[in-house]
């Protein structure tokens, strides 16, 4: 496609372990950046998601093949132009010491600014726009030391965008935040990519996030391949099972989630309904045992009684019938029975 | 949107700066009064002809020598400050100073050798020239191996373990010139250890201004790179620096100043460590283009009262000046190590 914002022809990625040996990590990669779509670069740890960012970005030179960035090869571009096309943002975390977190934004309008760094009007425009648009306006005149990490890796953010480049990578940008933090990242990165009608790829270990929100999927397996696609075509592929197989632990594809595989400690004959009934379920789940609505060979019989003000669980086993007030007391009893 | 308080502070340091000065001319084993001196320094006469001579003969150049000197070490600090992003970073710490007195040893106890003690007063501002590159080559030595390593060793406590020991076999190599020294060179290098910023003459003043004046404005011209290199290489390099021709004129103004003012005053310890952290606190910003213009003045002012302190106005002793720099920057580091400590008991 022609109005690509970055492609990749039969690359190679990887690095020098000596001046005459090479490590690869992947070859023969054919991707492209679309303008307005928010990428998302999969993969297990270690399998080398840095390494192609850092080739990505002009960092790193490729083994073989070339990065073209708007037509022009990114680790042949100087690196001024190079910053007017293409910002990051890394995991690492930066102590810059007493800035204030619009003075960082500004940073982003370093390629842009004369040699002693001075903002004109449309610099200044341009960084308060970008504070605004990753919603820390508040946090303009706030050192940065003393903002929390979602609070600085928004800021971050913000500083890429004043670097108003077509290209925006990031890696692991949500690693260090807790969950409404990333929720709110990823669907941050989702609005800016659309509105502003850049490329936006992102490496994550947020598989759920991932499967919700990224418009493409990258895959970079152990093996070395990178499967591209919508992150739906990746699943029914097999892609998703196929990279992150390891013991005990399985893709789960009809949920798209991970699920631990589990020693089968037999069936389980639940009734109840509600929010509590699902969650009976899951916590029997947990400890192993397979959960049906219907009458089976099962002994086991849990049943759940939600009553207005309290909620209690029956087990009958066999003759013997026993109450519990909290999944912990239930789940606790059965894992004694079981065993015993 | 800039803090409007800051606009006052630079300013204020400037005016500080002046008095401080006027004040190291006038207090000494002499006292002059501050309206003679300014007299003096328009192109009048004192009232005493001893006091014009004391002026501008000794306390003049002793006093330009002392603000360029702590506004050197202060600017040289901070650029390594910042390029190591290490707190601790500074002339003296890291090994720099080491460096440049190996270099000057090499210089002045090789002149022995020779076998001409007056070779380098002989050689005149050509000997003055030996020194300064002698110091400089032995700081940019110094600092490109400590450099390095910490491309290594990301590991703080490690560089500045490598940065002491690196000390140590700089002094060791000392020592042993020493062994093959007179005793009377050895005790003018062991006084030139002590530190003091009142040996430059007026002639050897032509030289030591206008490196050090070079040396601020590379400085100064390097605030914008100095500022991306806050956020680390990679950021620097993300946002268009090119970081290795950066660290490059970085390392040398840094160390043509570390080693300028360590071949014409000695050693002078924790100025360039403090300055960098006062200026911080004081102005709250890690913006270099406000904190070189201000690590400049504040050097000079925190110079100027060593010195003052170092003559014990009044009395005809004079203090040996590395240990009045040492009294006042040991409380600054300790604070510095204190507070960063209480920081990071919660690393993220």
């Amino acid at each position: 496609m022609s109005d690509a914002i970055l492609t990749t022809h039969n690359l190679a990625i990887g690095y020098k372990t000596s001046p005459k040996t090479f490590h690869n990590i992947a070859s023969n990669i054919s991707v492209s950046l679309q303008p307005g779509e928010l990428v998302c670069l999969l993969g297990p740890n270690g399998v080398g998601k840095s390494t192609l960012l850092r080739t990505l970005s002009g960092m790193l030179p490729p083994l073989k093949g070339e990065v073209r960035l708007l037509g022009d090869d990114v680790y042949k571009l100087p690196p001024q132009e190079l910053a007017k096309r293409l910002s990051l943002v890394l995991t690492e975390q930066v102590d810059v010491g007493m800035l204030s977190a619009y003075t960082l934004v500004t940073l982003g309008r370093y390629p842009h600014t004369d040699w002693w760094g001075k903002l004109t009007k449309q610099d200044q425009a341009i960084a308060t726009w970008a504070i605004e648009a990753v919603g820390a306006a508040h946090l303009a005149q706030r050192n940065l030391s003393e903002l929390s990490d979602g609070e600085r890796q928004k800021i971050m953010i913000a500083r890429a965008l004043a670097q108003s480049s077509i290209a925006m990578l990031l890696d692991e940008p949500t690693a260090f935040l807790d969950l409404p933090r990333r929720v709110e990242i990823m669907q941050l990165l989702r609005q800016l990519v659309r509105d502003t009608k850049g490329a936006i790829l992102l490496s994550t270990h947020d598989l759920n996030l991932a499967l919700r929100l990224a418009d493409q999927v990258w895959l970079l397996a152990s093996n070395g391949n990178l499967y591209v696609g919508a992150p739906e075509d990746l699943v029914l592929s097999g892609a998703f099972a196929d990279t992150f197989r390891s013991e005990g632990v399985e893709f789960n594809i009809s949920s798209g989630e991970f699920s631990l595989q589990r020693v089968d400690r037999g069936k389980i004959h639940l009734v109840g309904q509600g929010l509590e009934a699902i969650w009976t379920t899951r916590a029997l789940q947990r400890i192993g045992f397979h959960v049906t609505q219907h009458t089976t060979s099962s002994n086991i019989f849990v049943e759940v009684i939600s009553e207005p003000s309290s909620v209690f669980w029956r087990t009958t086993n066999g003759k013997a019938v026993f109450i519990y007030h909290s999944l912990y007391e239930l789940v606790k009893s059965l894992d004694v029975l079981i065993k015993s | 949107m800039p803090n409007p308080n800051r606009k006052l502070f630079l300013p204020t340091l400037l005016i500080t700066l002046i008095f401080v000065f006027l004040l190291d001319l006038a207090l000494g084993s002499v006292h002059i009064p501050l309206s003679e001196v300014i007299t003096t320094l328009l192109g009048g006469q004192a009232a005493k002809t001893s006091w014009t001579n004391i002026i501008l003969k000794l306390r003049l150049p002793k006093a330009l020598t002392a603000s360029l000197a702590g506004a050197a070490l202060g600017v040289s600090g901070l650029q390594m400050q910042t390029l190591f992003r290490n707190p601790l970073a500074g002339p003296f710490v890291l090994g720099i100073s080491s460096g440049a007195s190996l270099g000057v040893a090499l210089v002045v106890l090789t002149a022995i050798a020779i076998g001409n003690p007056m070779f380098l007063k002989d050689l005149g501002i050509l000997g003055d020239f030996t020194l300064i590159v002698a110091a400089s080559l032995g700081a940019a030595l110094t600092l490109g191996i400590v450099l390095i390593v910490a491309r290594r060793v990301q590991d703080t406590t490690t560089l500045l373990i490598l940065g002491l020991l690196f000390g140590y076999a700089t002094s060791a190599v000392v020592n042993i010139l020493l062994g093959f020294s007179s005793s009377e060179q050895i005790q003018s290098y062991l006084i030139w250890t002590f530190g003091s910023f009142a040996g430059v003459s007026w002639n050897q003043m032509t030289v030591l201004a206008p490196v050090v004046l070079l040396g601020l404005i590379v400085a100064l011209v390097l605030s914008k790179p100095l500022n991306a290199l806050l956020l680390g290489e990679s950021y620097a390099r993300s946002l268009g620096l090119t970081v290795q021709k950066a660290r490059f004129w970085i390392i040398t103004s840094a160390s043509v100043l570390a080693g300028t003012i360590t071949a014409f005053c000695g050693p002078i310890a924790f100025l360039g460590v403090a300055i960098p952290h006062l200026c911080r606190s004081l102005f709250n910003t890690s913006d270099h283009r406000v904190l070189i213009p201000a690590v400049t003045m504040m050097g000079g002012i925190l110079a100027l009262i060593a010195d003052l302190i170092s003559q014990l106005p009044g009395s005809q002793i004079v203090l040996p000046l590395n240990a009045v720099t040492a009294l006042i920057g040991t409380p600054v580091v300790t604070w510095i190590v204190l507070r960063r400590n209480s920081q990071k008991s919660f690393p993220t």
